[in-house]
């Protein structure tokens, strides 16, 4: 199972200073977290992406491509890349160039976006978001996998004869995961392709998050890629932590209190109780983690959000350690136990390549 | 069948809740006399303000607000009933409808009742509750019912008929929506669409 953080990337007033980081030191920031995550045994760092402001990373595969370089192990994702307002045929040569870069530590997650302007100013209609992630997945798909590509769609020019350039890392494409929270259409795309499901958890209850990942897991299994248990399933979490639980609470109440997305509304103890976020001690996030298991199944993928709402980047590292030292270790061990031998690991490059690899062989012998 | 009764009233006791409870029991009086059985819930909003806020906030519902929602979209017909404020339903009423999916009520049979101090807002129904559930493509039923203060104390006069006789007529033409749907086909499934338009796109 990979365990990692995925980051917003909002530049946020820090309510307790009533500083507001520069655009520079937030993404210096961001960068700093992903260095960290590596270096305190993490395995994912996925990078959101905005065109508006509070939000700086709107050139994703720019900041995974500084962060591959200096990075060993560490698998660089996003969370999400734009698949109704980004060209797909500049997605798939982007990503197969940091693909080379990263020597296969990439894979990717397709979101929609929903802020409404951004369409337009790309282009595009808000109205159509589902249709886009569509048509658009549905050309990447093929120009990941296809040297020379045909198409003609909707909602963009048509092509004629097109190669997409660098072709993917060893004619393997980059392991793609759908995120949605509300869309079962977008489950139901994962599905179709035997692609990895994320469920953005993070605000919602646990009874929502079972519905569509459980949506995604038989639907899979409709498409004829394997068991319901077999799907390729992602989470998120959101944690603060303190060795002593009020501590943490005391702590993280005021970036609560105001956060964008949240504040001024639910009190954070309601908040806890209804959404996966967890203000505690590591073992209280030990436990509730785990939970996640008993409505979404064994899974492949779980992404934490630690770095919003205008924490300090120096609160944030100190957050990482405690992530990488004493919960993740743990997570480990108590999600192999009981884990179903024919349950998968989430594919890397190294896994897809293995698989194409044995598929060409038996193709050859056959 | 399932009548859910959707009340906005603010005091206790509250005309909007008692408007609502005389709306529910004609409708249930008339499917009852027709030889079929009406399961009521009724709803009020009043416990659920915090809920409808904290939703609106952070986007999902605590679980009280998402069993009444739940409730509202699982219903074969709704009655709503709200107070008038500033010539119009309350925000609290309009902000718990805005909470529920905008295709969760296609085509539910739906009775309007509002209340109010004078007769002179009684156009509320036409002007603002029937519109609302136009936009979510409920099907309005022709009558709806608005009881003034004084509607409480008087009976049928030369021009109007009487409070009793607006919620009978109500009940009556809810009751019959409801017999006439109870063997409906469920609708399709849009998930069932969503695979044929990848399929339809998918070349290798």
């Amino acid at each position: 199972m990979q365990f990692g953080i995925f980051t917003v990337g909002d530049v946020t007033p820090d309510p307790t200073t009533g500083r507001t980081p520069t655009e520079r030191e937030r993404i210096k920031a961001m960068v700093a977290i992903a260095l960290k995550a590596e270096e305190v045994g993490l395995d994912v760092f996925a990078t959101g992406e905005h065109h508006n402001p509070p939000f700086v990373p709107s050139s994703p595969t720019t900041m995974l491509g500084y962060v591959a370089a200096r990075t060993e192990r560490l698998v660089l994702s996003t969370s999400t890349t734009l698949i109704t307002t980004n060209d797909p045929v500049k997605i798939a040569e982007d990503f197969a160039m940091l693909q080379h870069l990263a020597d296969g530590r990439v894979d990717l997650m397709m979101g929609r976006g929903n802020t409404g302007p951004v369409y337009p100013w790309f282009g595009q209609d808000i109205r159509q978001g589902i249709n886009l992630a569509v048509e658009n997945y549905a050309l990447l798909h093929r120009l990941w996998r296809e040297d020379v590509v045909d198409w003609e769609g909707k909602f963009r020019t048509p092509l004629q004869g097109f190669t997409s350039t660098p072709r993917p890392l060893d004619g393997v494409a980059p392991f793609v995961w759908h995120g949605s929270i509300r869309s079962p259409e977008i489950a139901e795309q994962a599905a179709y392709y035997g692609d990895g499901f994320f469920h953005n958890n993070i605000f919602w209850p646990a009874d929502h998050t079972k519905r569509m990942v459980e949506l995604y897991r038989a639907r899979y299994a409709h498409y004829g890629h394997g068991t319901p248990e077999q799907a390729i399933v992602g989470l998120g979490g959101q944690v603060f932590m303190r060795k002593n639980s009020q501590d943490a609470v005391r702590e993280f109440r005021p970036y609560f209190d105001v956060a964008p997305v949240y504040g001024h509304g639910p009190s954070l103890e309601e908040f806890t109780e209804q959404t996966p976020l967890t203000v505690g001690s590591p073992q209280q996030v030990i436990e509730k983690t785990l939970a996640f298991r008993e409505y979404a199944g064994d899974y492949q993928r779980q992404l934490f959000l630690m770095d919003h709402a205008g924490l300090p980047l120096k609160t944030v590292l100190e957050q990482l350690d405690l992530l990488g030292e004493e919960v993740v270790p743990v997570l480990r061990k108590e999600f192999a136990k009981n884990r179903p031998a024919n349950v998968p690991d989430a594919p890397t490059h190294a896994s897809l390549l293995a698989t194409a690899e044995a598929a060409s062989k038996e193709a050859t012998a056959a | 069948m399932k009548l859910v009764a959707v009340s906005a009233g603010l005091s206790t006791p509250s005309s909007t809740r008692l408007l609502a409870d005389r709306l529910t029991e004609a409708v249930r009086d008339e499917v009852a006399a027709q030889g079929h059985k009406t399961e009521v819930e009724v709803i009020e909003l009043r416990p659920l303000s915090g809920a409808i806020a904290n939703n609106l906030v952070t986007g999902f519902p605590p679980p009280p607000l998402a069993a009444a929602i739940g409730a509202v979209t699982n219903a074969h017909g709704l009655v709503t009933v709200t107070p008038v404020f500033s010539a119009s339903y309350s925000g609290l009423f309009k902000s718990f409808f805005d909470l529920i999916d905008p295709v969760a009520l296609t085509s539910k049979p739906v009775l309007i009742g509002a209340t109010g101090g004078t007769p002179r807002h009684s156009l509320v129904l036409d002007h603002a509750m029937r519109p609302l559930f136009s936009y979510l493509k409920a099907v309005v039923l022709p009558t709806g019912v608005y009881a003034a203060s004084e509607d409480w104390g008087s009976g049928s006069g030369a021009h109007a008929e009487g409070l009793s006789a607006r919620v009978r007529r109500a009940g009556r033409e809810m009751a019959s929506v409801l017999i006439t749907r109870a063997t409906d086909p469920l609708p399709y499934d849009d998930a069932t669409l969503v695979g044929k338009q990848l399929s339809d796109l998918r070349f290798d």
